[in-house]
């Protein structure tokens, strides 16, 4: 009788024990209140984080009944892509696309290759004042661009290549574009790990080491190109300080100048409005429900300013993420 | 032929050189060369005219403008680093936290850190100030119970001010957190998990193996998340520093032009200095103190058992 009872205690005692090691956990598992808890907070700030991209999203496909309606906030009675139209429109989108791709991709392209040298340098080579030059590299990082703002400006207005698109080539090319700092790191990072022996057995052959490097060096570091080309690509993209300085006012007697959809953005109000104007001609009296969807055409266009890099992102993000690793900077 | 080997060596690095080439010559041409003709121009009178720019020396003269007499800039700069000590405080250890809970084994995480990483292709100075204008950059909750006039009614002004600008633009200063969180989670991934083990079997908890063992190991993570972001904050989309200073540019009256602007521009850079040396005396890895180890009553006892044997079978072994 007394058995049974102890033995009784004890099932429950164990059982009490396995419920504890459930919801709390052990040395090696984590507990379900751990667990939900995580799940919970991190759910919880990825929401906040994508909130302003959902907000915009939705705002975007909202008619002008929905807009009114204070009750609809996150599902639209019907998605209308008005305010799409309209902003394509405003912005002038597929002629301005075309000087975007232009602006971000040439550029990035070039970079890509300027930093991929200047990292098999630094990585592959002995030379002297190597860590005094990687202190420079450094350097041109962390200088803010102000800096340099005037100088490059009279120097750009005095060969006469303002408002051309060799302003961006010109520095890219040479490693001294958008933060090639960071690309210089990651080539590095990313040579220094791969092993020589390649190359020397290239070398042993009579390889020169021009040949070593677009033969071995260059395909090998193709997935740091990628990385490098990626983030290249979205951050002259998203380039307006220097776009709008070299190229916002294009020389005389050029008839097109160059103008990205990030540019566009920044002046959309004054181009709706002139839009307005041309389609009906009552801009004036704007106000009320107009203002109100002038919101609405204002998020659709950016929207499709940054629906681009949405789609790239989405597709290749580890490409983005693994950069980190790639990069070397926590020391391998 | 020790001679030979130096040539081999030297016609090596030559080659390094030359593979460093186009870097040395932009760096030459768009680094070094205008880095000293802007700090030139700060100490010059630069006047546009039809012939071209004339420049004539004025020594300090834009710099001492710039602190005795601008209105703006001065107030802008310190309001600059006003809000951006509070955010750099608030993206470190905002990253810190999310790259711990990621660091744990919960499935998803590819999926989060996609979600964390987002903002980053997202940021750029048109789209967040349409965000801004739009009020989507705070989190509703803060806007319903009124959280910015409490902080108005109840902080001195100094204080209030950039908590509240915190506070509206809560999110894009979260935004800026993505890269900073992989960097901690690449640096939590390098801890030898031995350490942790060794940690619990003395009986460490939770709260003790983070301020001693994880907190020490990412110091260095630390310490490029801060230069990493002040850099970022510095040269964002939204700076008002720099839109004066590229405004200034162009300005051609009193207190514009060439020199003023490139005056401001030092001005700022060197604050940034100062900023980024602060930074780094803060985080910096230091040596690691000497810790004293306190045993417990227990240990001494059995240690001074094991050396009274010990002397015991000494005494025996002379004995014998």
């Amino acid at each position: 009788m007394a058995g049974k009872k102890r033995r009784g205690q004890a099932v429950r005692r164990s059982r009490a024990e396995a419920f504890r090691k459930l919801m709390m956990g052990t040395n090696e598992k984590l507990g379900l209140i751990v667990r939900v808890f995580l799940y919970v907070m991190l759910t919880a700030l990825g929401f906040v984080f994508v909130y302003p991209i959902l907000h915009m999203g939705v705002t975007s496909l909202k008619s002008l009944t929905d807009l009114l309606d204070p009750s609809v906030q996150w599902l639209p009675h019907q998605l209308s892509l008005d305010n799409y139209q309209k902003a394509l429109d405003v912005m002038g989108f597929q002629e301005h696309l075309m000087d975007t791709l232009l602006v971000s991709f040439l550029p990035s392209l070039c970079q890509t290759l300027s930093c991929a040298l200047a990292g098999y340098a630094f990585a592959r080579f002995r030379f002297r004042g190597k860590s005094l030059l990687m202190g420079f590299v450094l350097l041109t990082f962390i200088v803010p661009f102000p800096v340099l703002m005037v100088p490059t400006y009279t120097l750009y207005s005095d060969y006469g290549i303002l408002g051309s698109i060799l302003t961006m080539i010109l520095p890219a090319a040479t490693g001294q574009g958008l933060r090639s700092a960071i690309f210089i790191l990651i080539y590095k990072a990313f040579y220094e790990q791969t092993p020589p022996s390649l190359d020397e057995a290239a070398r042993v052959d009579g390889a020169t080491e021009k040949r070593v490097f677009l033969t071995i060096g260059l395909p090998l570091g193709l997935p740091a190109m990628l990385t490098t080309f990626l983030f290249s690509f979205v951050w002259y993209w998203n380039e307006t300080y220097t776009t709008s300085l070299y190229m916002g006012n294009a020389a005389l007697g050029d008839t097109h100048s160059v103008s990205t959809l990030l540019m566009e953005l920044s002046k959309f109000e004054d181009s709706y409005k002139a839009y307005l104007e041309k389609v009906s001609g009552w801009a004036s009296k704007m106000g009320g429900a107009t203002s109100v969807q002038n919101e609405a055409v204002t998020m659709a266009g950016t929207i499709l300013t940054i629906l681009p890099l949405l789609i790239i992102y989405f597709c290749l993000q580890r490409y983005f993420t693994e950069a980190i690793d790639r990069s070397g900077i926590t020391g391998e | 032929m020790k001679r030979r080997r130096i040539g081999l060596v030297t016609r090596r690095e030559m080659k390094g050189y030359i593979f460093l080439l186009p870097w040395l010559i932009g760096f030459a041409c768009f680094f070094a060369v205008p880095l000293v003709q802007s700090f030139i121009y700060s100490l010059s009178n630069v006047k546009m005219t039809a012939a071209g720019r004339k420049m004539s020396w004025a020594g300090l003269a834009n710099y001492l403008y710039l602190f005795n007499e601008d209105t703006v800039f001065m107030d802008l700069l310190t309001a600059f680093y006003r809000e951006t000590v509070l955010r750099l405080a608030v993206i470190l250890v905002f990253s810190l936290i999310i790259a711990l809970m990621l660091n744990t084994n919960i499935r998803g995480k590819g999926i989060y850190r996609t979600i964390f990483f987002l903002p980053i292709i997202v940021v750029s100075g048109p789209v967040l100030q349409r965000l801004m204008d739009e009020g989507a950059t705070t989190v509703p909750l803060i806007e319903t119970y009124g959280v910015n006039g409490i902080i108005s009614a109840l902080l001195p002004r100094a204080l209030a001010g950039p908590l509240n600008s915190l506070f509206t633009q809560l999110i894009l200063v979260l935004w800026y957190s993505g890269v900073p969180i992989l960097i901690y989670m690449a640096g939590l991934q390098k801890i030898d998990r031995v350490v942790y083990e060794a940690a619990l079997i003395d009986g460490a908890g939770g709260w003790v193996v983070f301020w001693k063992i994880t907190l020490p190991a990412l110091q260095p993570m630390i310490l490029i998340n801060g230069v990493y972001t002040l850099v970022f904050l510095a040269t964002s989309g939204l700076n008002n520093v720099i839109a004066e200073i590229n405004g200034r540019m162009f300005d051609t009256s009193f207190g514009g032009g060439y020199g003023v602007a490139s005056a401001m521009a030092w001005v700022y850079t060197l604050t940034l200095a100062v900023g980024l040396a602060v930074i780094y005396f803060i985080t910096r890895p230091r040596r690691a103190r000497e810790v004293e180890i306190i045993k417990t009553r227990e240990q001494l006892r059995v240690e001074r058992l094991h050396a009274a044997r010990a002397a015991a079978r000494k005494g025996a072994k002379h004995g014998g």
